[in-house]
Order: structure tokens, then sequence, then C-alpha cells
């Protein structure tokens, strides 16, 4: 048995001390928006928040995290998708499949807690996370735009040239 | 908005954990049909308001709501949003108050395919199923109004519509559509045939870059994809299957792993895998890991990335080939040239990795198979679900969520499918899902085919071509899908890009000796389409060696390009449309240098115009400039989504895309060694869209095959050497 909190919730969970965070979510807690990629913390899909720190939970075993450590997940890092990334996030239309996403959008979260104002640089080194259907363009946009950032903050936007 | 896709989601989760037969209503008044989920009236009823199905593409609720449903699978391409906008452009509601629903292939099957073909592949969703659905939306506007004239006693002519308000100016009447959706579902419906559509010109809805509709569940983590299935009592099952392909599963020890936790059963799946039930999915993947398992590994063993590269340059040296097509004689036009250039190019398997890896629940009892499947075609999963429980098809139901990725790996075939239901059988009644680890995923995938290229051309005095040969060796998809097909003719897929016919994936150039054709070469890796199929590596070589040859002509690349294009008009123009955006002809800051390409497939023309640096060796692709020509655009937004996307994907596949194949299987299992691009590596992407409106071309597909040709030429541009095998980590850029 171990004591997690998660979303601000205590959850006694039942599983084996080697149990990757990431499959105690899924599975024991319950919450599927934290998703499974690669299981060697190389995608990203599995980023949660511990005491604000952006983590691949695939790789977190259980017996490394307890009661006091604050786990938070894409369904408990806001109420009505209000968070400035997700409202990013939906003016910009980021999300292609989406399976990806609730991990974008945490570390794009976590990269603003801690520089309000990233720059290009920022962004690159932060944001690591793998996305297949290529979003990454507008991902871009939207992290410059949650930090108010006009600039930078627009994707180039289609060029329709009527030919009939 | 919002609130409509949230519902969506809501019906999503309720069909997964609800069963029940209902009754449809249709224009015949009501047909019972006992199938189970009912997604329309699920939804109209969560609200406490019951929609009306005016015909089978259009349900209205009281509140206006117009329901509209679609067959095409959405992982991500948009489809779903551009059915939605092509439906609406006909029905005149209100987008607004647009939501969406999936049909089911059970429903498809026991409405006598009412909806159409459900596979999603080819960047067909929208080019092939527009007129119909499009047809079905306008059948519902014509029967809505003809309720309210019906209701008024005028003649339907004097009535005009809008935004869902039908309105009678002589009477200054107004009726919305949810007040006449019951009166309009008794309506005859009008013949098919007799509508005329509304040209692209008065479109209001199409046309637009609307918003997606399926944004919000992707943004708290609420969407449910297939992985994400939770069901009552529901068991988890992780598999492993023969790491050589072919070989096959001798024993295993299932006492061995008797005391793990949780643990419930080692399924036998087939010949060639294994499987662990247990009451979480870790806990069944931990005990498989420790399961000891004796494979046969069979005769493939001693295949490896020698012996199938050998075979392919066989196939470019072989006397005779499986196929092609010709002008002219290109043999003598070589010899007698003045300058003759030749060149072999490769391009190896690759991987699909979509982000969810394959998966999927099934439940099966004596008399009713049930899957959750992440499918591009889920009519191939209901077939599929049959054959494997042994149910006839009115006894199978297939529920489809939308897919973490799909490029092509989930459509034709249906293993995932089979071997769910092959364990779920060992549990009657107990649903059983199935995970595969990424590991699994990338050691059977059905990989792009690997192939060669010999290209020889020849130029005169003037630098003009005279003569060009091509011979691809490689593997067949159509061969591995279907080994009894007859294999041959210019249209086999492996010259895809290189039709001699226009309208889907014609070749781009007028050349007076032309000789084309492809030697089939297998292997026993497993193949299939990935996003784009063979005009990726069709593209990357006709592309790169029209740069060589127009070097070797000592011309600029895209003015001997034009100098072959006055027999193809609309590659020209794409081609030019590309050019102009990019600024072709303006200088580039020192060390940056400028690479283009042009190509045809699933019936759209593009080009792609990239620029580039190297500093000590590595790439810097800075800029990317796409043009296509989809005949019809029906979302831009979403276009350029998607071509930003195709340039993430094949500039993967060009950078670090490869799967090493040794001692018959697969080496590079997880995203360690097979490396995806990543945000800081992608290029700015500027998009522009030059519809003709003169056809309806694919979109998902069509410009990724353009991307890495305009990058390697760029890099031709800038060392002066072409590069000629991918993936580019593997070549030394100087």
């Amino acid at each position: 048995m171990a004591r997690l909190n998660v979303n601000g919730k205590i959850h006694d969970v039942q599983a084996e001390p080697d149990t990757p965070l990431l499959w105690v979510i899924r599975e024991q807690i319950g919450l599927t928006g934290t998703k499974y990629g690669c299981g060697i913390a190389q995608c990203g899909a599995c980023s949660v928040h511990i005491n604000g720190e952006v983590m691949r939970s695939c790789s977190v075993p259980l017996s490394s995290v307890g009661a006091t450590d604050k786990i938070v997940t894409i369904e408990g890092l806001s109420a009505h998708a209000s968070h400035p990334v997700q409202k990013a996030w939906a003016e910009i239309d980021v999300p292609q499949c989406g399976y990806c996403q609730s991990g974008q959008i945490m570390a794009a979260a976590a990269l603003l807690a801690k520089k309000p104002k990233p720059t290009d640089q920022d962004i690159d080194e932060a944001m690591t996370n793998i996305c297949r259907c290529g979003t990454y363009q507008r991902i871009r946009a939207a992290v410059h735009l949650a930090a108010g950032q006009t600039e930078g903050s627009v994707v180039p936007a289609a060029t329709v040239e009527h030919r009939g | 908005m919002t609130k409509n896709v949230t519902n969506t989601h809501r019906d999503t989760i309720s069909r997964k954990v609800s069963r029940r037969s209902f009754v449809v209503g249709s224009a015949a008044g009501g047909l019972a049909l006992g199938m189970h989920v009912p997604f329309d009236i699920d939804a109209a009823n969560a609200q406490g308001a019951a929609g009306t199905e005016v015909n089978a593409w259009v349900v209205v609720k009281p509140d206006d709501t117009c329901v509209i449903r679609i067959a095409r699978s959405e992982m991500g391409q948009g489809t779903l949003t551009g059915l939605a906008q092509l439906v609406a452009e006909e029905l005149e509601c209100d987008w607004k108050k647009v939501a969406t629903d999936k049909i089911t292939p059970g429903q498809n099957l026991a409405r006598k395919r009412v909806w159409g073909e459900m596979g999603t592949g080819g960047s067909r969703g929208i080019r092939i199923s527009q007129d119909y659905v499009r047809r079905g939306g306008a059948a519902a506007r014509i029967m809505l109004m003809q309720a309210a004239a019906a209701k008024w006693k005028v003649p339907v002519g004097e009535l005009s519509v809008a935004n869902g308000m039908i309105t009678h100016a002589a009477s200054k009447r107004r009726i919305r559509y949810g007040q006449v959706a019951a009166a309009a579902a008794k309506v005859t419906p009008p013949d098919p045939k007799s509508i005329t559509l509304k040209g692209p010109k008065s479109w209001k809805i199409a046309g637009q870059p609307l918003k997606r509709l399926d944004t919000a569940p992707k943004l708290d983590g609420s969407k449910v994809f297939a992985i994400d299935t939770k069901l009552p009592g529901m068991l988890c099952a992780a598999i492993k299957q023969c790491p050589v392909f072919g070989g096959k599963l001798k024993s295993f020890d299932a006492a061995a792993i008797a005391k793990r936790p949780g643990l419930r059963k080692v399924v036998r799946v087939n010949d060639a895998a294994v499987a662990v039930v247990a009451d979480t999915w870790w806990r069944a993947k931990t005990a498989l890991d420790a399961l000891p398992i004796v494979w046969d590994f069979g005769a493939n063993a001693t295949q490896s990335d020698a012996t199938i590269a050998a075979r392919l340059a066989e196939g470019l040296n072989a006397a005779s080939s499986n196929g092609g097509w010709g002008v002219g004689d290109a043999p003598k036009a070589i010899a007698e040239a003045a300058t003759k250039v030749e060149a072999v190019y490769s391009t190896p398997f690759l991987a699909h990795a979509t982000m969810e890896p394959m998966n999927c629940t099934a439940r099966i009892t004596a008399d009713k198979a049930e899957v959750w499947a992440p499918t591009q075609n889920a009519e191939a999963s209901l077939a599929a679900l049959s054959e494997s429980s042994g149910l006839p098809l009115d006894k199978c139901e297939v529920y489809r969520p939308d897919l973490g990725g799909g490029f092509g790996r989930r459509g034709g075939t249906q293993d995932f499918v089979h071997q769910a239901v092959a364990i779920a059988k060992e549990f009657p009644g107990v649903p059983v899902k199935l995970i595969w680890t990424r590991e699994e995923d990338m050691a059977h995938d059905f990989y792009r085919p690997i192939s060669q290229c010999r290209l020889t051309a020849g130029l005169d005095a003037d630098g003009q071509l005279t003569g060009l040969q091509i011979r691809v060796s490689g593997q067949s998809i159509n061969a591995w899908f279907t080994p009894t097909r007859p294999v041959g003719g210019p249209n086999e897929r492996q010259l895809q890009g290189w039709y001699q016919k226009p309208g889907d994936a014609q070749f781009g150039y007028g050349v007076p000796n032309l000789q084309i054709e492809y030697a089939m070469r297998n292997t026993h890796v497993p193949v299939g389409p990935w996003r784009g199929v063979n005009t990726n590596q069709n593209a990357v070589y006709l592309e790169c060696f029209i740069d060589e040859v127009a070097r070797a002509a000592n011309k600029d690349p895209l003015d001997f390009r034009r100098g072959l294009m006055a027999s193809r008009p609309q590659h020209l123009a794409v081609l030019n449309a590309a050019a102009a955006k990019a600024d072709y002809g303006k200088p580039l800051p020192p060390g940056v240098f400028r690479g283009i390409a042009q190509f045809m497939g699933y019936a759209s023309y593009s080009a792609a115009v990239a620029e580039i640096s190297l500093s000590d060796g590595k790439l810097k692709v800075h800029r990317l400039v796409l043009a296509l020509n989809c005949g019809h655009a029906v979302n831009p937004g979403q276009i350029a989504a998607q071509i930003e996307g195709s340039v993430a994907y094949g500039l993967t596949a060009a950078l670090y895309g490869e799967c090493p194949v040794k001692d018959g299987r697969m080496t590079d299992l997880n995203f360690d060694r097979y490396r995806i691009l990543r945000l800081a590596e992608m290029p700015k992407v500027e998009t522009v869209i030059v519809p003709t409106y003169d056809f309806w071309g694919g979109v998902g597909e069509p410009t990724i095959c353009v991307a890495t040709p305009a990058v390697l030429n760029a890099i031709q541009a800038a060392t002066g050497h072409p590069v000629r095998s991918l993936p580019l980590k593997n070549v030394k850029l100087a």
C-alpha cells in the first residue's frame, strides 16, 4: 500500500513498489490523460508535475514518491482547461491526434512557471516531447501566446491563391 | 462549440459502458434494428432531448443542434471537421450548433452501408466521400424546407434558409430546424441525383479556416483513446511475438511465472505469439518479461541488411523487370548523348511509430463479439473480429475511438484485433485490453518498403535532356498483402508518382525518350503503407537526380525543371507557386542554400523550397515553403496543419529514419535508437494553397514526399555533392 497526493486528492494504491508512477496513475487511480508512449523517458507523453517539476512518470517508480509529494496530472492542471497554456493551445488549434498533447501541455506549463517569458531557445530546450503528427510549429507559437508574447505567437497563415 | 464537443466526448464514454438496443428513427418512420449504442440518440438523451434523424447524415435536436454523422476515422488529420464542414455547407445550418457523431461498422452493415466505405487511408477521406456527404446535407435541407412549406401551406420555392432558420419572407414567418425536424423526417427524400450542389465560390462554411471541432478534450486529458478503454471487470494483456518475422512460438514455461501478482493466464495467441493476462497491464507486462519462451526462429534468421541490399541490387541489374512504361527509345538516346549522368539511390525500411502503440480491447460471449479498436478501417476490423471470434458479422460490433496517430499502420492489417480476440476468447464475457509495448510496436510493424533505384540520363550538347531511364528495385506492398494478386503493369504502386496516366500520381516531366520500370524484390519483412507510401522514395530518387542532371547541364534546377514541364501545366503551376512564395530568385544570406522539388500523389500536386545551412557537417533546416493544389481547399487552416505535420514526419525519416535488420529481426526498438525529429529541429513551414477547383485531391499525404528532396537538393547546392542514401545521420555532410 502506498499513499499518493494526486491533483490535491489522497489516494491509497495497491501496487508493487517498482511500478512506474505512470501505470499507477492510469491503472490504480484511473486517470488516463497521462499517456504511455515509450516507457523509457524518451517521448514525454507521460509528463506530470511532481512538486512543480515536470517529470516523465514512466520512469518514476512508485517507491520514489510519497504522500508529501504533490503530483499534478493533466486532469489537475486547471479547472475547465483555464490554464494559459490550455487556452493558447485552443486558440492556435495545436493538437492533431492529441495523444502527446497532455505531455506537451504539462511540459509547457512547467516551462512558463520557471520562465514566464521564454525565448525560442528556452522553448527548444524545454519542449523535447515527441509529436508524430508534427505540431511543433504550433506548439512554439502557443507557448509564446501563453506567455503573452505577441512576437512568435503567430503561426504563418496559409496563403490561399484561388486559381479556379 | 466547446459544449457540443464535450457532449460528443461524453457519448464516447457512455457508449463504452452501456449496451442497449434502440430504435433508429428514419424517413420510413422508425426502423427497429436491434443495434447497440445509439450515438446520436444517446447524445440527445444525455441532454434530455431526443434528436430526430432527418437522414443518415443529419440528426436535428429540438435546440437546433445538428449532429453530423461521420463514417471515416479521425487520427489527427482533421477529416472529421472537414467532412462536417461539407455537410453543414449544404445543410445551411448554424456552424456554432454543429456536433459530430461516429457511426459504427455494425450500424453501417445493418443499414446496407448507407454511409459508404469507412476505410481511412490514401488521403481519401474527403476527396472520395465529398460528393455523397454534400448530397446528404443538401437532401436534409430540402426535406426540412419541404416540411416548413407543408406546415405553412406555401410553395417551397417561396422559402429561404440560412443558419438553420427557414424564412417565408412574404408572410414574415420564420421557423428553426429543430421545430420542423420531426416533420422533415417523414418527407420523401429527394433523389440525390436531382440535387444541385453549391459551387465553391458560394461556400460559407466549407473553404474557411475554421477551428477543429475535436480540440477541447485533447487539452484536459478527457479524450478517451482505445488504449484508455475502461470496462467493468476488465483484464489486461501484454504480448510477445517471435522477434524474427516468420518464426514460430515453440514453447513457454507458464509455471515459472505462476506466482506473479495479479496474473490470470498465459495464452498461446497464435503459432507465433504468447500473451500474459493479468489484472493490470503493468503486471501483465512484467510477468511476460519474466516468462521463459522458446522460439523457432526459422530460415529468416539468416536475413540481414546485407542480404536484403544484395537482393535489391540484383533487381537493379536483372535482365527483365516486372512492369513499367516508356516513350521513345531511352537506351538509344542515352547511348548517343553528349553527356551521361548515372546514379544509384537507396532508402531504408521505416516504422510508423504512432504515438499510441497498437492496442485493442475485446469482449467475447457465445453470441456477441465486441472490440474497441484504434482502426483506420473499422469495416476491416469488423471482418477480423468475425473471423477470429467465429461469430457472424451481425453478432459483431466495433467501437472506434479516435486514433493516437495512424499514418497507414492501422488500416488493412488488423493484427491487433485478431490477437485481442484470440486472448479474450479465453475469458468469455470478460473484456480484455491488449496493449503492445513500444518495443513490440517497433519490432512488428508493417514497414515502409525498402528500395534502391538506378537513374540514367542523357544530355545533348546544349544540355537538353534527351533520354531518361529509371529502374526501381524494391519490395511490393501489394504483394505482401495479397501474395496471389497478379503483379505487373504501369500502375503498380512501386511506381507511384511516376505513372503515365494523369489524375492520380502522374510523372511530372515530358521527356522524349523515357523508360520507367520496377523490379519486385520482396523480403521476409512485412511491409505496408506509410504516410505518402511510395511517393516518398520515388520523389527522393527522381527529384534529387533531376538536380544532379541540371548541374551536369549547367542549369539552375528550377529553370531546368521548367524546361521539362511544358506538357505538365498543373505540376508546373504548383512548382511556380512554391518558387514565388519562397522568393526563389532572390539572394540568400551567406551560408544559406536553397533546394527545390515537385511531385504528384493522391490526385494532388505538391512542390517545396527548402533553405538550409551546414555548420561543421551539421544540418540546420531554416525554412520550408510548401505549395499544394488539392483541387478544393475545404479548410485551409487544417491543410496548413497537415502540411506542417507532413514536414515533421518526412524530415524525421530524412534525418534519422531507418529500421536495420539483423538476424532476421529489427534491432532499433524504441525512440532512443529510432530517433524522432523534435521541436528544436522543426523548420519554419510556410504554406501556399493554390486550389483550381477542377478536381478533388488528397491533403494528408501529398506534400510529405517533396520536403525531403527539397532539403537534400539544398544540401547538394551547399556541398556540390548529391545525397544518395538515407537517413542523413549516416551521411557525412561536407
